[in-house]
């Protein structure tokens, strides 16, 4: 299979196929030969020209990391066949933005109204969790098209509390 | 007389230290009885408690702060002891009081022992009487006027403090007359907020002082001992982040005194159980009586340690009415522990608050670690408490040796889907001046305003390319209709529907293996 891989903002372009009891893979290039086990779920344990490495796997409302030695990247893998995800991919830099609640908290505050002109960076929500409150920014310059969560409201990580187009 | 131990006890808090006293409880074969407000269902201490009562609301003011529903599951189950390990009722005299009215045997000091511990003023009196120094200031109330003129005595800058305080709250640093005025409002009108008092005292300010505390034990047949200090200077906010025993600038001449005077002060508010004195020391290793805990700390385990005693143990004794099991010349402190405190916040934004659903944890393990730990993979962490996950703890025979297995084991702590604190520690144990165990109180506000290190070319973006796309891969094998294809035998059965909430895959198996 031929992907392409974001990590940290920057395309890797990945292959992968099955060899023998392993697989074979060729990054940016450059071939290699290796072993992988799936020791638990999100952890994988990776075997690369004898050295080994523990990759674990954290998938959350903002998106997909991996962490290998302390170290964390972010990833975005996206089948280079499919005019779908690159869609999607260029979709997320312009357009609709939505602004997610990053933890479960309260809503206090909704401080711009709906279809109201927002500057990218101006706080839209204020939702409150263990006694402290977090402002959510627009991501960009636009307006206001939906706000999805009233004061008071409870809310859970991942979800959208209002959309900038 | 042996008295004969509980046989039942009620634990009156949650997270980590309600799972500490739980297990104490198993070990001394005592049931445990859990309580939990409705956001904590799924919480650790209500599964590992032979029983559990849910109190109320998330709210804790209405379900871990409401005597009147605490007290009834303890009645309505048969307890004959209470434990509130730290913070929530931990240090409340009323609470005390109405366990001992309803026949319940307060693990923990006599209300009136709590409450003169508890006002900051009436214990820095006492102390004042017995002769034990305290940091150069008030030992009662203040009205402004009279604030003016004991500050002007003891120099600026000063610090403003409330009675009833703790944690911070109504608090403040003062430089100078000018600043007086306000900040005496303000502290006041914080602490008249935070504990419904305003009562208001001074104390000399001390500049990065350490912050170093020593556990004492007493009996209710008048025996009583010293157990060694924990430093505890690695603070945000007045938050303790890291401790460790012994203090590397404590030696055995300094600790038997620090020793002594925590027993004179034990002994001057007529203590029994488990406690804790805190001083302030200063760059010349003076040391002034700050304040007593009047509860089991957070950082406890730290003295099991290097003492070999299990403190929550000799609690429950205590409180059933036994002598302690050895005197002071009996107890020896033995290498070195140090804690890290595993908060669910992000080192990266400010320390903020970061609860939801953890998805991947691995805890550490091997030589010299300790997890005392609240939380397990698949849990939500609520929104509506202090946000301590877990203690990781590491012994060694050095402080050396500690901090190296320590990192260690950081290294294999892993807490994935919310944010922790762990990088912090990582910073903390590889700067240069705490491995020198040069800290004081100042330390970890100066090693975070420190910019970062040019910020480290990360090795590792290849191996997490192709970790990416074999996730991407191998997880096609997991999806649930692959299993379905590739379970043969077992898809012909008519699976049972599972009444007890085990998975039916599982009753599926026990039947094949009943056949």
């Amino acid at each position: 299979m031929v992907l392409d891989v974001l990590i940290d903002g920057e395309t890797h372009r990945l292959e992968l196929a099955r060899h023998g009891g392993g697989w074979l893979c060729c990054l940016n290039g450059r071939e290699s030969a290796l072993d992988a086990s799936l020791v638990r779920p999100n952890v994988l344990s990776l075997l690369m020209e004898g050295a080994v490495y523990e990759v674990k796997r954290e998938i959350t409302p903002v998106g997909l990391h991996f962490w290998i030695g302390g170290e964390k990247y972010s990833a975005e893998v996206y089948d280079p066949r499919s005019f779908r995800t690159r869609r999607h991919a260029a979709a997320a830099s312009d357009g609709v933005q939505k602004l997610v609640a990053l933890m479960p908290g309260k809503v206090v505050r909704v401080l711009v109204p709906e279809k109201s002109q927002v500057q990218a960076g101006q706080g839209v929500l204020v939702v409150e969790a263990m006694k402290m409150q977090n402002e959510l920014k627009s991501p960009k310059q636009g307006v206001v098209k939906r706000i999805l969560a009233a004061e008071g409201a409870a809310v859970n990580a991942g979800d959208v509390l209002a959309i900038v187009e | 007389v042996v008295t004969p131990m509980f046989k039942k006890i009620l634990i009156a808090n949650r997270g980590e230290i309600a799972v500490r006293v739980i297990r104490a409880c198993r070990e001394l074969g005592i049931a445990s009885v859990a309580v939990y407000s409705e956001v904590d269902r799924a919480a650790l201490h209500v599964r590992k408690a032979d029983e559990a009562y849910c109190i109320g609301p998330a709210s804790a003011r209405d379900s871990y702060l409401n005597v009147e529903r605490i007290l009834d599951a303890a009645q309505r189950s048969g307890c004959d002891a209470v434990h509130p390990g730290y913070g929530f009722l931990s240090e409340n005299a009323q609470f005390a009081q109405a366990c001992q009215d309803a026949g319940l045997r307060f693990i923990g000091p006599t209300p009136a022992a709590m409450k003169m511990m508890g006002s900051k003023t009436r214990a820095r009196q006492a102390m004042e009487r017995v002769g034990v120094s305290c940091v150069p200031g008030s030992t009662h109330s203040l009205e402004f006027a009279e604030a003016a003129r004991v500050a002007a005595q003891v120099g600026y800058p000063i610090m403003l403090k409330a009675a009833a305080g703790g944690g911070g709250k109504g608090m403040r640093w003062v430089g100078s007359a000018e600043e007086l005025r306000s900040s005496f409002d303000a502290a006041r009108s914080e602490s008249e907020r935070a504990f419904g008092d305003n009562e208001i005292y001074i104390e000399k300010f001390i500049k990065n002082p350490r912050h170093i505390e020593m556990q004492v034990l007493a009996d209710e047949h008048g025996h009583i001992v010293y157990l060694g200090e924990r430093e505890c200077s690695l603070q945000r906010r007045h938050q303790k982040v890291l401790e460790e025993s012994p203090s590397p600038i404590v030696d055995a001449e300094l600790r038997q005194r620090m020793g002594e005077t925590a027993v004179r002060v034990a002994v001057a508010g007529g203590y029994t159980n488990a406690g804790t004195v805190e001083f302030l020391v200063d760059q010349n290793r003076n040391f002034y009586f700050l304040e007593m805990n009047t509860r089991l700390q957070v950082e406890h385990p730290l003295t099991e340690l290097i003492t070999g005693l299990d403190l929550v143990h000799l609690q429950i004794r205590i409180a059933a009415g036994e002598e302690l099991p050895f005197a002071q010349s009996d107890a020896h402190i033995r290498g070195h522990a140090m804690e890290c405190r595993i908060y669910a916040e992000d080192p990266d934004n400010n320390f903020f608050p970061s609860p939801g659903k953890i998805t991947l944890l691995i805890e550490p393990s091997g030589p010299g670690i300790r997890t005392d730990s609240g939380m397990y993979e698949g849990w939500t962490v609520p929104v509506d408490y202090d946000p301590l996950l877990a203690k990781l703890i590491a012994y060694g025979s050095d402080r050396r040796q500690t901090i190296m297995r320590l990192e260690r084991a950081l290294g294999e702590f892993f807490v994935g889907g919310i944010k922790s604190n762990v990088s912090l520690f990582r910073k903390v144990l590889r700067d240069p001046d705490f491995m020198t165990g040069e800290i004081d109180t100042g330390f970890l506000d100066r090693l975070l305003s420190k910019p970062d290190a040019e910020p480290q070319e990360k090795e590792y973006a290849h191996i997490a390319a192709i970790a990416a796309g074999l996730f991407a891969a191998m997880d096609q094998n997991s999806q649930p209709r692959a299993i379905a294809e590739n379970a043969g035998p077992w898809r012909k059965k008519s699976l049972p529907v599972s009444r007890n909430g085990t998975s039916s895959w599982k009753q599926a198996a026990r039947l094949d293996a009943l056949r």
